[in-house]
């Protein structure tokens, strides 16, 4: 063989190889998402979403306190998170920025978005859940909060770095002070950034089981008291997944069904409005 | 017309944070409703010296000041300076456009709503009057709640000379304002600045000798963070008495 051609073979091989990994990689998504998407359908019914259980083994009923427990949980979540995690993000982009303890943050930062949850979710029953006495639905908030906070601080820390530096002087030559800098012209600068990487940050929790085992746990009957125990998608799908009765696996089927499609559609919108801020 | 001292520095010297001795012992006058420019090659202070004035140096740890600047008749280097105020009373443009992330309008309201002026009547007033100053607003009359970055360079330069001239300021400070703009952009910021001196007194950074002599009444040359010469434009550029201003100015380095 002449050079040329072996230069060919060996192009062709590279080709080939990445080319069954891309394909293999897909294959195992798409039979998931596809599985996920026949089953779920086929149990997709109005009385899923405003039923709550039937004591087991009995047919019908639906997943009413699930769907509203995930949703309480995640708001709380976000509404712990979000406020932590942007103004964290803040304090490192701007008041520190530069300083040792602003890259030691972000390290640690970085450690923690790839801790497992289940080492949240058992830290956080050990402070929420235990001294408390039972599992509650502020324990299983608080555990999907840890989780958002890293993500959301170094996404807000690193849309604010990309804010060029001559617009806070500029609005610093007017006359304005730090956190009017800050406030009016840095944040409307990184908003767009900032918000993918919440809307992000809340499609990652959503999926989550491991931490809301061990701390919201669940529960058979509708309940908004988050005192107590307030039931979840995903716990619910790991129950009913493991369950001894069909109803409760086509339910699992349904649940799984929808909140694949929640997480979907958030990281679609998080996509979009990168692309509609780089137009 | 009575001429008049609108600032006067005073044995300056000013030290980076790393302890670099950037500007020494300067001694400049600038004179009120003209044009003062400073010239040098890079580095030797020029616009250390401008971001002396609205004190911009203190945004960064470690800066220090030595001397006095008289703004009339208050050394605004005094630790007892209110720079919200006067920041407000010396504006500044810089090298690249900054136009603030928000419209048109905003942009220019930004420094009134700064300053506590609420009343929509009062802020279309001024910012009208601010854009026909900047010489901008026949271009930007119909969108003025567009985005400041649907403008091109040149606009939003002349933007941002609009949004510090609405806060009606004594002085404006010129940062290289038109080495990011095309020629045509830069005529219409030179013929700016004389019409601008007739309100407020100039001072402007330029890399660009042609700039200084055209546009300028008073040259300042620095060179090292000194000031070699100072004297009005047209003695600088024809008979200069420093030997070094002569070598800068006809090219000879720099």
């Amino acid at each position: 063989m002449t050079r040329e051609q072996i230069r060919k073979t060996e192009g062709f091989v590279a080709l080939m190889l990445s080319t069954c990994a891309a394909l293999l990689g897909l294959f195992w998504l798409v039979f998931i998402l596809g599985d996920v998407l026949l089953h779920g359908i086929k149990s997709l019914t109005p009385g899923l979403f405003i039923n709550d259980p039937t004591p087991p083994g009995v047919d019908g009923g639906g997943l009413r306190n699930a769907f509203v427990g995930q949703l309480v949980i995640t708001i709380c979540a976000t509404l712990i998170g979000v406020p932590v995690g942007v103004l964290g993000g803040t304090f490192l982009a701007e008041y520190a920025r530069g300083r040792k303890i602003a890259r030691l943050i972000s390290i640690l930062a970085d450690i923690m978005v790839s801790v497992p949850s289940i080492v949240i979710g058992t830290f956080i029953y050990a402070i929420l859940v235990r001294p408390i006495g039972h599992f509650n639905g502020w324990a299983g908030a608080v555990a999907l909060s840890i989780i958002m906070i890293p993500v959301v601080l170094r996404t807000t820390e690193d849309m604010l770095s990309l804010v060029p530096w001559t617009l806070r002087e500029a609005a610093f030559a007017l006359g304005a002070p730090y956190y009017k800098v800050i406030t009016q012209v840095v944040y409307r600068g990184a908003a767009t950034g900032i918000l993918t990487g919440i809307l992000l940050s809340i499609a990652r929790v959503a999926g989550e089981t491991a931490p809301l085992l061990f701390t919201s746990f669940n529960n058979s009957f509708f309940s908004l008291n988050m005192k107590e125990p307030v039931a979840s998608l995903t716990v619910t799908i790991f129950q009913y997944a493991m369950g001894p009765y069909d109803n409760w696996h086509e339910q699992a089927w349904a649940a799984s069904f929808v909140i694949t499609i929640f997480i979907l559609m958030l990281t679609i919108a998080g996509r979009l409005i990168i692309k509609w801020r780089y137009k | 017309m009575l001429d008049q001292i609108e600032l006067r520095v005073k044995g300056l010297n000013f030290y980076y944070s790393g302890g670099v001795h950037a500007l020494k012992n300067i001694n400049i006058p600038i004179h009120s409703n003209q044009v003062t420019a400073l010239i040098g090659p890079s580095g030797c202070g020029k616009t250390t010296l401008l971001r002396c004035f609205n004190r911009m140096h203190d945004l960064y740890p470690g800066n220090r000041y030595e001397g006095e600047i008289y703004f009339v008749k208050d050394n605004i280097l005094s630790s007892s300076t209110d720079l919200i105020a006067l920041r407000s009373r010396i504006g500044m443009v810089f090298q690249k456009p900054t136009p603030f992330p928000m419209s048109i309008f905003d942009n220019i309201a930004y420094g009134l709503k700064l300053k506590g002026i609420k009343r929509r009547a009062e802020l279309s007033e001024r910012v009208e009057k601010a854009l026909k100053h900047a010489a901008l607003w026949d271009e930007v009359k119909d969108k003025l709640s567009a985005s400041a970055y649907d403008l091109s360079g040149g606009q939003q330069q002349r933007l941002v000379i609009a949004r510090a001239l609405a806060v009606d300021p004594e002085v404006l400070l010129f940062d290289e304002p038109t080495s990011a703009l095309d020629p045509i952009s830069t005529a219409k910021i030179e013929e700016l600045t004389e019409v601008l001196k007739k309100d407020v007194t100039i001072i402007i950074v330029t890399h660009n000798m042609q700039q200084a002599a055209r546009i300028s009444d008073w040259t300042g040359f620095l060179m090292l963070g000194e000031l070699i010469e100072f004297d009005r434009t047209e003695k600088i550029f024809t008979a200069p008495s420093e030997k070094l201003t002569e070598d800068y100015v006809t090219g000879r380095f720099g």
